[in-house]
């Protein structure tokens, strides 16, 4: 039984090799890989053989005023996203934590936003923005309140996507909270009450210091997928009008699989990653130190 | 007391609200792919009209959106099988060797941006003559499943105690028999939960398909999205293609509640 012992000797190295090499040849390599095409010229489409580059894309593309706007709105969209997201979510899992008639159905209705396919989401969302038929600008109109250009003009296009990602993301930054808060000892609220503190002292001053990890944790991911965000943007508007909601990602993408600059788009990536990369780090060194 | 019926009253409102923003753009979606044109376009918007099944005939007839449903099924299928196949041994050391460093680098490959390996994968892809494929789809949506799959399990397997097969080994069994003979067992709801999740994430991604696939594999959010600019102001049947993309999401999701909470929730709510 020479295999089976082998095996029993190397189970910790054997057990997860296999996902581990997926990783290595599907995450790690090609990320490696672009890092080294952005200090090439190559484009796809001029048929013009890869030559080494030095820094000059980098110095291109970091000093191109659209590279700028487009790393300030991926900043933009994520902060304003993911503030908007946490407040209400968070306000909306303090409201649902007691017990209600209806409690699992309402838990039921905001899972929905979150499996819902982004792209047909955006969809939506755009007959609703349709500035002659949407129904925002009828609700609007019917109020006497002026009506807004939404997706079709560039000062108003980043909120517009900003409200799509705040619907269908808020209920996650909720659900987590009340998970969070179901796994709290009752002892310290019932301390606080005990001693004469108000309903929203004990809200303020206990229930959601305790909580505080978890919105912290749920906030992280949360800016690290707002980041990413792509699908409905590009479906909504393709990063129009003009660049007006174009992002990193979007960029990235247009210069990968449109202009066929691959140089140039590697750049791009690296500084998304990169980005991507440090966010991640907070939440690991957040991870690790709530452990304890 | 009538305090109390007042906060009560409040309350529900409340909650009636919040369900009502949640549910409203699906339910807008559902009427609207049940209108025709003329009623989408009516000024003011219509509550109420007669409902014709024109749009979903003419997605599913002329638009071929069952064969886009086979694709995403078995890009999904085949993804979160063999992410299972791959994830579950790995997610067993994990937590039984506490293998931190491991477990933070399959994260990684969750959290980082999927257009930084997806430009290098369209070239290797090309060059391999594996554009258009299911074997490069299925890669790329493992890359969405495994990871799910690893960190739902690493944490499921944390609440087995260890003596489970602890005890089979002092009766002689190996580890590996322990885990496939005694642990497998015990994990139906931590699979479920992963099972569930990683499909739903795998049908819903858009961004890997739009540029791995073309006729043959071509994915359902592709397609919807290739409806939109196909059909540049036929509403109704957009409606009805994105109803037909959520529907399935949506139908797990209901069946299986109890598991996908769990697995959206657990990473932040657990260290």
């Amino acid at each position: 039984m020479f295999h089976s012992s082998f095996l029993d000797r190397h189970l910790k190295i054997l057990f997860p090799l296999p996902a581990l090499i997926f990783i290595a040849l599907l995450m790690i390599f090609p990320v490696l890989y672009t890092f080294g095409l952005s200090f090439t010229n190559w484009n796809l489409t001029s048929g013009m053989p890869l030559s080494f580059a030095g820094l000059r894309n980098y110095t291109r593309v970091l000093a191109e005023p659209r590279f700028l706007d487009a790393l300030g709105r991926t900043f933009y969209f994520t902060i304003f996203a993911v503030l908007f997201e946490v407040v209400l979510g968070v306000a909306i899992a303090l409201i649902l934590n007691r017990a209600f008639f209806g409690k699992n159905l309402a838990k039921l209705l905001l899972l929905l936003p979150l499996v819902a396919t982004p792209v047909a989401v955006g969809i939506v969302f755009n007959l609703f923005y349709d500035p002659t038929i949407g129904l925002v600008n009828f609700v609007l109109k019917s109020f006497g309140l002026p009506q807004g250009h939404w997706i079709s003009h560039a000062d108003s296009v980043l909120p517009s996507l900003i409200i799509v990602d705040v619907w269908q993301w808020t209920p996650m930054i909720t659900l987590i909270v009340l998970a969070g808060l179901a796994g709290l000892s009752e002892e310290p609220v019932e301390a606080a009450r005990v001693d004469g503190a108000s309903e929203w002292q004990i809200l303020w001053h206990v229930t959601i210091p305790m909580v505080m990890p978890v919105i912290l944790t749920a906030t992280i991911l949360r800016l690290i997928d707002a980041l990413k965000t792509y699908d409905i943007i590009y479906a909504m508007t393709g990063g129009g009008p003009g660049y007006a909601s174009e992002t990193l990602n979007i960029m990235g993408f247009k210069y990968s699989f449109e202009y066929f600059r691959m140089g140039q788009s590697s750049v791009i990536l690296v500084a998304l990653f990169l980005i991507v990369f440090l966010c991640s780090l907070g939440i690991m060194k957040l991870r690790a130190s709530s452990e304890v | 007391m009538k305090n109390k019926l007042v906060s009560n009253a409040l309350f529900y409102l409340l909650v009636l609200v919040i369900a009502l923003m949640v549910l409203f753009p699906f339910l807008w979606m559902l009427s609207s792919s049940f209108k025709t044109q003329v009623d989408i376009i009516a000024w003011p918007p219509r509550l109420f009209f007669e409902p014709t099944l024109q749009n979903y005939i003419k997605v599913f007839e002329e638009q071929d959106f069952l064969k886009y449903f086979v694709n995403s099924t078995i890009v999904g299928g085949l993804a979160v099988g063999f992410s299972l196949l791959l994830g579950l041994p790995a997610a067993y050391t994990i937590s039984r060797y506490t293998q931190k460093r491991l477990a933070v680098f399959i994260l990684l490959a969750r959290l980082m941006p999927g257009i930084s390996f997806l430009m290098p994968w369209y070239i290797i892809f090309s060059r391999l003559g594996l554009m258009d494929s299911y074997t490069a789809l299925v890669l790329s949506h493992m890359l969405i499943a495994l990871p799910i799959v690893v960190w739902i399990m690493a944490s499921y397997f944390n609440g087995i105690p260890t003596e489970m097969e602890e005890s089979a080994m002092v009766d002689g069994a190996t580890r590996q028999y322990a885990f496939l003979k005694i642990i497998l067992p015990l994990s139906g709801p931590g699979i479920i939960t992963a099972t569930t999740l990683s499909f739903i994430f795998s049908w819903n991604n858009f961004m890997f398909s739009q540029v791995l696939s073309m006729e043959k594999t071509r994915t359902l959010p592709i397609a919807v999205y290739n409806f939109v600019s196909y059909a540049e102001v036929d509403w109704g049947g957009v409606m009805a293609a994105a109803v037909a993309i959520m529907t399935p999401a949506i139908i797990i999701t209901m069946i299986f509640q109890k598991y996908v909470v769990k697995g959206l929730t657990m990473g932040a709510v657990k260290g």
